[in-house]
């Protein structure tokens, strides 16, 4: 006999690392976010065969295959969808999506909105390089207006959108932001988005060193993104820049930028961040570089009832009313009646 | 002045009668025929029906495009139609009159309501003078009854407004055919007690307005007949009437059972498959699950989703939707996942004619996506059949591990027939075990037989692999762009649908298995085609029928059931589907026989079209 422990195996960075050649342009943004991602699966407690990862199309897509959990890699946009289907089925697995700006914004956009409003319990990263990558350099819909792209060689004329906008009007119960080279915000962002229940968006700013590179440098370098990142901490002040005397305050409902110690401003004068106040994750959600800080980390979160948590509920009320169905009992429900042998 | 008088009524006996109520929308046609259609089915004759509505949920009133009809048959024997004609019009007012009377042949009853024959209606659908005053309906034998009138006498003292009084005159029409037809008033009087039992005085009016209308029939002698159709001969056992999507709900129901998984059906409402999603929504407590999507390709994404965590993945639509899925509809056939597609099949394309039946949709599901994406495609014949061949695809889908198309259509969906229930413990088990066995485990490693690869469902210990819609290796599943490769499993994933032909039963033919001539037909056009074979060989030609259950793949024996005939006819609601798979595949030289009406078939003229063919073969080559 051997012994029998009920303990999980403890797992660590290396189990999820498949077999699989990755295969990134060398210097991709997307071996960071792999690397986050394989490091902090080992925390929330599931055994590998119950974490799924879906992708849509796209480089990012691609991350399912250097996971070695189950994983599924479908078709552009759709990924929200199977997700919904498979968590529907399968409350018990914790299920992953990884989507790109165009894969969620564009031709899956309403997935994406529909997965998010009904709080389908999935994590889902969308890896914004602000371009088509994999389709080699096209306009996104994130790409910065007048952008001179493959697809608009005299700029574009579509306005980006917000993808944490689109997230709060769907009333995603957790939006976050990250960024794909600050390693150790990536990863306690990833990780909070996995302790998450419910429909759970992160967009990590990535940078394509092939089609766009550089998209996020003006704020994300090392030597500027203390004064132009705002990192966000539930029921902390809104406090930025190397001195950490900047900050972010309400004039009348307009955000403002002020300095400590300049014209009376004090600490108290800062806006505290609220994770569940609908008018903070409004105005976070719409600030950016260069007027203001690029706010990073979790925007909103808020708790409620999970899509499979109510479709389960429903079936069990069914069951303890009704009882459980009977085949036999449906199948002659109505009217019925009976023909016997004399034919009538 | 009225002269007492002993009533004298004569009964006849009727083989088989159709009746077709016409209305307005809003007159509750539709109700009026099922309510009808209940009280044969119970009282034991065959039936068969034929709900036929406008798109628009109200028209204008008393306009052409809004009229409702519904026709239904009913008979002593056997019937596969719900009539090419009906013996008896219900016309609610002029427009149900214009739109329906060129189908009522001469010497056919037509009952109308003549308090609608105002000059106002009349002039709303172009008569320039009464039909019921200007001897142009002397050919019908003409009933003009004022039923408004006759009905809001009847109702005389409850608390309803006029519009309510109105709105039950349906019921009048009811009762009178009740009666004439020696009809049991009390289905109705239960299920309206049911309906309206929060509402009593609507319960009270619809009831006075079926007793109204019967008891017309019974104290006026405009009828000096009333006609009895006895009951049908049906094989022995417990019935009740069922539709197409009834039936199909049921089917899916039971598979899931005898599959021993749970159903997660997802759709996105459209004509005429929504009533198979409002009807699983009612079945929480067998465990179904149902998703209403945001859209139909979310609809069958979840359905991936669903089928990739082991259970029966289900999305139900109609050929629009079917369009949006055909993407992935294709990752299925490529991640091998067992699913099943419902294409109610309505007229198109496009929006095309949403209420309306038409058989349109077979190659596009055959064809309608990207490269080589082969799928078994199935179709049921009758309403009642939709129930097996829910099961069937099922029992393909899961031993096979592939996407499975289940092809019914508008008609076959709303019209009803008795079904003879079948004893759950009689359906045999389509389980199929997951994977979960470590050893030898790849992706795409075949079962020899079949070749399907194993079900290995998240949550398996040891088995955690990657799929998707990229080319993969053959037996290890990794993405591969090798040529070879990509050829061969091109070709396996062709051979594996190919090979159900032989686990599938023969084509069996109806008459003798050669002659000069067999009728092909697949799907609703069963009834019809099925009538017009049993009429010809009455009158002693070789004519012989065959109908397929399986499109995709055809079973074994078809090229040599379609060769043993001279000639080959194969009548369908589109412009030839079948007859090109036919020749393309057998080069036979099929004929086809082509409408698209947005009706079915009429028993006649298949008949016609036969007779047609035989001249042609016995006249002597020039
Ligand atoms: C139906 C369909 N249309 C178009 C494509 C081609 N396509 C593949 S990826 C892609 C854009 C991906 O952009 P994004 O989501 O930003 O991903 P990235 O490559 O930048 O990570 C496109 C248009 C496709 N695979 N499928
Ligand atoms: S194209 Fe851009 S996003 Fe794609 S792998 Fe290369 S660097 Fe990364
Ligand atoms: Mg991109």
């Amino acid at each position: 006999m051997t012994d029998v422990t009920t303990a999980l195996p403890v797992l660590t960075r290396k189990d999820f690392v498949s077999d699989q050649e990755v295969r990134w342009c060398p210097g991709c943004g997307d071996y960071s976010i792999l690397a986050q991602t394989q490091k902090v699966m080992p925390d929330f407690g599931y055994p590998k065969e119950s974490i799924v990862f879906i992708s849509g199309i796209g480089c990012s897509g691609r991350l399912p295959y250097y996971m070695n959990t189950y994983g599924f890699h479908s078709i552009h946009g759709r990924a929200p969808a199977i997700a919904t289907g498979l968590k529907a089925a399968r409350p018990d697995l914790m299920v992953w999506v990884i989507t790109g700006d165009g894969d969620a914004l564009s031709i899956g956009g309403n997935h994406l909105i529909h997965s998010l409003r009904r709080n389908v319990d999935l994590r889902i990263i969308m890896f914004n390089n602000r371009i088509y990558g994999l389709t080699k350099g096209q306009a996104s819909p994130t790409s910065e207006f007048g952008k001179v792209t493959k697809s608009s060689p005299y700029g574009t004329v579509d306005y980006p959108i917000s993808p944490l906008a689109i997230a709060l009007a769907a009333e995603a119960s957790f939006i976050a932001r990250s960024v794909d080279t600050h390693t150790e915000h990536l990863q306690s962002t990833l990780e909070q988005a996995g302790r998450h229940r419910g429909s759970a968006f992160v967009e990590v700013l990535q940078n394509c060193n092939i089609f766009n590179d550089g998209a996020h440098r003006e704020f994300t370098d090392r030597e500027v993104r203390d004064d132009r990142m705002l990192i966000l901490e539930h029921g902390k002040p809104m406090l930025f820049g190397k001195d950490r005397n900047k900050g972010l305050r309400l004039h009348g409902h307009q955000p403002e930028i002020v300095t400590i110690g300049e014209n009376g401003i004090s600490e108290v004068d800062i806006l505290v961040h609220d994770e569940t106040d609908p008018l903070i994750s409004f105005m976070l959600a719409h600030i950016y570089w260069p007027e203001f800080p690029v706010p990073v980390g979790v925007v909103r979160r808020i708790s409620r009832a999970t899509h499979d948590e109510l479709i389960t509920n429903q079936i069990d009320q069914a069951i303890a009313s009704r009882g459980k169905g009977d085949l036999a009992k449906l199948l002659a429900a109505g009217e019925t009646w009976t023909v016997t042998d004399d034919g009538t | 002045m009225t002269i007492a008088r002993e009533r004298v009524t004569e009964e006849r006996r009727l083989e088989r009668v159709t009746i077709r109520f016409a209305g307005d929308s809003g007159d509750g046609m539709q109700l009026t025929g099922s309510q009808f259609t209940r009280t044969a089915a119970v009282f034991g004759n065959d039936i068969s029906t034929y709900p036929d509505f406008p798109a628009e949920i109200r028209a204008p009133a008393g306009s052409l495009p809004g009229v409702s009809g519904f026709q239904l048959s009913f008979s002593s024997t056997h019937i596969h139609t719900p009539g090419d004609e009906p013996d008896v019009l219900v016309a609610m007012n002029p427009a149900a009159l214009k739109a329906n009377l060129a189908d009522l042949p001469v010497g056919g009853a037509l009952v109308v309501n003549e308090d609608a024959f105002t000059a106002s209606n009349l002039n709303k659908v172009g008569y320039a003078a009464n039909p019921l005053a200007d001897g142009s309906l002397s050919a019908y034998n003409v009933f003009r009854i004022p039923v408004s009138t006759l009905n809001a006498r009847a109702l005389e003292g409850l608390e309803l407004t006029n519009k309510q009084v109105d709105l039950t005159k349906n019921f009048f029409a009811l009762g009178l055919m009740f009666w004439l037809y020696e009809r049991s008033m009390e289905p109705t009087i239960r299920w309206i007690d049911e309906k309206f039992s929060k509402r009593p005085v609507i319960a009270e009016g619809n009831k006075r307005a079926l007793r109204a209308g019967y008891n017309f029939g019974e104290t006026t002698e405009i009828f000096h007949e009333r006609y009895i159709v006895p009951p049908a001969r049906l094989a022995p056992g417990r019935y009740r009437n069922i539709t197409g999507n009834e039936a199909t709900a049921l089917g899916f129901v039971a598979a899931s059972q005898l599959a021993d998984r749970p159903l997660f059906y997802s759709s996105y409402p459209i004509t005429p498959a929504s009533d198979i999603l409002h009807q699983l929504a009612g079945y929480k407590n067998f465990g179904v699950k149902t998703f209403q999507a945001e859209d139909e390709i979310a609809a069958i994404g979840a359905a991936i989703g669903a089928s990739y965590g082991g259970a029966l993945g289900i999305t139900g639509t109609s050929g629009p939707g079917v369009a949006l899925k055909s993407e992935a509809l294709g990752l299925a056939v490529m991640v091998e996942l067992p699913l099943v597609l419902i294409d109610v099949q309505r007229g198109g394309p496009s929006t095309g004619l949403p209420t309306k039946t038409e058989q349109g949709d077979l190659l596009q599901v055959l064809f309608g996506r990207n490269s080589d994406s082969p799928l078994p495609v199935v179709a049921p014949a009758t309403p009642a059949e939709s129930f097996d061949m829910a099961i069937e695809a099922w029992r393909i889908a899961l031993k096979y591990m592939t996407p499975v198309a289940f092809l019914s259509d508008a008609f076959l969906a709303n019209g009803a027939e008795p079904w003879a229930i079948p004893d759950p413990a009689s359906l045999g088990s389509i389980a199929v075990p997951n994977r979960t066995e470590k050893a030898g485990f790849f992706p795409y490693l075949r079962d020899p037989e079949t070749l399907a690869r194993p079900w290995a469902v998240p949550g398996t210990p040891g088995l955690e692999h990657r799929i998707g819609g990229l080319e993969k290796a053959e037996i290890l599943g990794n993405v591969s762009y090798d040529p070879e490769n990509h050829h061969r499993m091109t070709v396996l994933r062709d051979a594996k649908i190919a090979g159900i032909a032989k686990d599938i039963p023969p084509l069996d033919v109806y008459g003798a298995d050669r002659g000069d001539l067999l009728i092909l037909g697949w799907g609703s056009t069963f009834g019809a085609i099925r009538s017009a074979v049993e009429r010809l060989r009455g009158r002693g030609l070789a004519v012989s029928h065959a109908h397929l259950r399986h499109l995709n793949p055809f079973p074994a024996n078809t090229e040599e059931v379609v060769r043993a005939f001279r000639r080959v006819l194969i009548p369908e609601l589109n412009l030839g589907h079948l007859s090109m798979l036919i020749r393309a595949r057998y080069l036979v030289d099929a004929i086809g026989y082509n409408r698209v009406r947005g009706k079915p078939f009429r028993i006649v003229e298949i008949e016609a079209e036969a007779e047609r063919l035989l001249a042609a073969l016995r006249e002597p080559v020039a």
